[in-house]
């Protein structure tokens, strides 16, 4: 088995390749993990080297594809030109029930499309136009946010006189997002502005835009799901994991979530976040504010499951904590059944994870429960405290990589030789060429949930359906022929 | 073809300066002067209006430059000279320099440039952005002649300018002509101006004395070539266009550091040293405890 020092050894033989700049900054966002690390020991969250492929993406892709536009019937416009909205048009799968183009909007897409005339004179008419068409064509949508792109950082538009006035034209809210994609270093800031907007232009006014579903009472279970995009349905096995343990889960912030859920949040006893690293600003606005808790759980596999329920079990009472055995205990012989199908199939398979701010860390211990082994994982935007958490998830010998440059990851894998990689569709080709099976972790390649008990069937299927595949042991390089 | 530009300080005087000197060489020469200003001011006394209509004016109306004809946009004036204005935003919203690019650019692609011997564009203000470096980058305006006067602000100004004419100078061989002083009757201006162009590594092509009877040319919308031709204001731009045409002497500036222009305020006394500041704050403070 590879030691810490071998790996060591290997990512030092990485990091030759690159100018001596590039080499010593780089190096400080590369390492392994030694026994009993409370820490990573990873520089993250700076600027990407110049001339390096980089995985990720800008502040507005955080904005508008993550925090704002899973908010169903809200209109979400991207304000630029139009390649922004359209290379950014349903690409993350956050599922919804509704009726499209009626009541919600979810895989529509709306821009300003600027032309040569709005960069030069400005392009905030042509967005209040916008809004008042808008208001005609889908009068049904619950408000509008207004998501910057580059140059309406450059020209200066005042999209929040836009927003004032149209908000109190139509009498819904509208949502400037000043997320131009130059901010930053990566798509975390546009998930920090968007998570402020919320706190500045629409928790203010919660209780106005609040509309109390019918006979709703304030009750001791009433909790939040933040953070959780409901990419391929990941949400809904949530929820009913929350439901089934007793809680009521008065919002779905924002997968699958409405604009009223959305202003329903400061009613909840407590904020279940999943995705810290994109909106744990706004729990902690939340906790300051109207001191609700808020909890980061995991329901990736069983053991994670049954984990992440007994810790939010245990902040209710002792109804809830029986319900929640329960639970875990109806679900066992299930499990068992899958772990039976599957392990044998996947045992001490090697896997190799690069995602976004959560994932790196949180799926570690699903692909434990089948037997596989994470050998390294990183972030692409993750921050220090992602970081620190994922120290509880690895052990010894995982190789960390931070924002992974195209290069890092192909020689980091051709040394490592994994059985697996799970990562992004801007990695997939160049493994699967490679003839490395490869999973996508953004999107769940077109499948999932992956989240809960129901998720996780479906996450070992999908992950023996990679590795098993028998077309990888076919292909050949022309060279190797 | 030559293409010359006029830069300087807002409010130097260079539309008037501009146009008065095309005026003076437009006898002799076929000439287009492109204004590059939203205000839109540097044609009016070669077209006798208030302000023409301009190209991004015309182009927000129809929806694009691609729906305008360039006879609707480029004018004759005074002498046959052709007028054209790029325009651009109300204060305070757009990107005035993009529009500068997207004017120039409608220009070239409808062969405005073409049976011309000179083309003069006249820039706003100071080179602020990107946008108002288009008339000195490759292909556009070969000779700068910066309008400058004895006050701090326009050599600070043209100092900035110079230095945006050095970034340029090597790529797209743009160089600069020299400095025009339009007088501001300041002490010792002549001097301080050639001081000042001596550190530029270029000259004072020429100094423009004050004259009230420009301001009635301005009245009447017309130079003073027009209006005053036997005038001696009207020999001095005769001249300088004069000056302008013969010029040989183009030079790649040496633009000078904050502290040397300082320095040479301070000599010509119209920025106290070091010594005298420190002065005349204590006498203040001696003044506010008494």
């Amino acid at each position: 088995m590879a030691t810490v020092e071998d790996r060591k050894a290997l990512v030092q033989e990485v990091l030759e390749a690159y100018p001596a700049k590039a080499k010593k900054s780089r190096s400080k966002h590369l390492n392994v993990t030694e026994a009993d690390a409370s820490d990573c020991g990873v520089k993250s969250n700076k600027k990407s080297v110049p001339g390096v492929m980089t995985t990720r993406g800008c502040a507005y892709a955080g904005a508008k594809g993550v925090v704002w536009g899973p908010v169903k019937d809200m209109i979400h416009i991207s304000h630029g030109p139009v390649g922004c909205g359209y290379y950014s048009w349903s690409g993350r799968r956050n599922y919804y029930i509704g009726t499209t183009g009626v009541d919600t909007f979810g895989t529509m897409q709306f821009t300003s499309d600027f032309q040569e005339r709005d960069i030069v004179f400005g392009g905030d008419k042509k967005l209040d136009k916008l809004i008042d068409e808008l208001e005609v064509l889908f009068p049904l949508s619950k408000g509008t946010t207004i998501e910057s792109e580059c140059p309406v950082g450059l020209i200066g538009d005042d999209i929040e006189a836009v927003a004032r006035k149209q908000a109190k034209k139509t009498g819904k809210p509208v949502v400037p997002v000043r997320c131009e994609g130059f901010r930053g270093v990566s798509q975390s800031l546009g998930h920090h502005i968007a998570n402020d907007t919320v706190r500045d232009w629409v928790l203010p006014k919660a209780d106005e835009y609040r509309q109390l579903p019918e006979g709703y009472e304030p009750g001791p279970y009433d909790v939040n799901i933040i953070g959780d995009y409901n990419i391929g349905g990941d949400a809904w096995p949530s929820r009913l994991l929350l439901e089934a343990i007793g809680l009521r889960v008065i919002c779905q912030f924002s997968g699958d979530g409405t604009f009223n859920e959305v202003v329903m949040t400061p009613l909840a006893k407590m904020n279940l976040i999943h995705c810290y690293r994109s909106m744990n600003y706004i729990c902690r606005f939340m906790e300051e504010k109207y001191q609700i808790p808020w909890l980061e759980y995991n329901f990736f596999g069983p053991t994670q499951i049954a984990k992440s329920l007994r810790k939010i079990a245990a902040q209710f009472d002792e109804t809830i904590q029986a319900k929640a055995e329960e639970v875990i205990a109806s679900f066992q012989p299930r499990m068992d059944a899958i772990l039976d199908k599957y392990r044998a199939r996947l045992e001490g398979k090697e896997v190799m994870m690069m995602v976004g701010g959560l994932r790196p860390r949180h799926v570690v211990p699903a692909f434990e429960d089948l037997g596989m082994k994470v050998i390294g994982t990183g972030y692409e935007f993750g921050h220090g405290d992602d970081y620190k958490r994922t120290a509880d998830y690895v052990g010894e010998g995982t190789v960390i990589y931070d924002d992974v440059s195209g290069f890092e990851f192909e020689e980091l894998a051709k040394k490592m030789k994994p059985d697996l990689i799970a990562a992004g569709i801007k990695e997939k080709y160049v493994f699967q060429k490679m003839a490395l099976p490869f999973r996508q972790m953004h999107s769940w390649d077109y499948s999932g949930p992956y989240h809960g008990y129901e998720g996780f069937e479906v996450f070992a299927r999908d992950m023996d359906m990679a590795i098993n595949n028998p077309t990888w042991s076919l292909v050949n390089a022309p060279w190797a022929e | 073809m030559r293409q010359i530009a006029f830069y300087g300080k807002g409010g130097i005087g260079k539309s008037t300066t501009s146009q008065n000197t095309i005026a003076g060489m437009a006898d002799r020469q076929r000439i287009m002067i492109v204004g590059c200003d939203p205000k839109a001011d540097s044609t009016r006394l070669m077209l006798h209006s208030k302000a023409q209509t301009t190209i991004l004016h015309l182009a927000a109306e129809r929806g694009a430059v691609e729906d305008l004809e360039l006879e609707e946009v480029l004018l004759t004036g005074y002498k046959d000279v052709k007028c054209v204005e790029s325009g651009g935003p109300e204060p305070g919203v757009g990107c005035a320099g993009r529009g500068i690019i997207t004017a120039i650019n409608f220009l070239e692609e409808e062969g405005a440039y073409e049976d011309l011997d000179f083309v003069s564009y006249d820039v706003l203000g100071d080179v602020v952005c990107g946008g108002f470096a288009m008339p000195i980058r490759e292909g556009k305006a070969q000779e700068i002649y910066i309008v400058c006067s004895g006050e701090m602000m326009a050599m600070y100004a043209a100092n900035n300018i110079a230095r945006g004419i050095l970034k340029y100078a090597h790529s797209g061989g743009v160089r600069l002509g020299g400095l025009i002083c339009n007088s501001r009757n300041v002490d010792q201006e002549v001097e301080l101006i050639e001081a000042l162009a001596a550190k530029l590594n270029t000259k004072m092509i020429h100094f423009v004395p004050r004259d009230n009877i420009v301001q009635h040319a301005e009245l009447r919308r017309m130079t003073v070539i027009e209006y005053a031709p036997e005038s001696n204001q009207a020999e001095e731009y005769r001249t300088l266009a004069q000056k302008i045409e013969d010029n040989k002497d183009l030079t790649i500036p040496t633009p000078i550091t904050m502290d040397e222009l300082e320095e040479l305020l301070v000599e010509f006394g119209l920025l106290n040293g070091d010594e005298e500041y420190q002065k005349a704050l204590e006498a203040d403070k001696a003044a506010a405890t008494v």
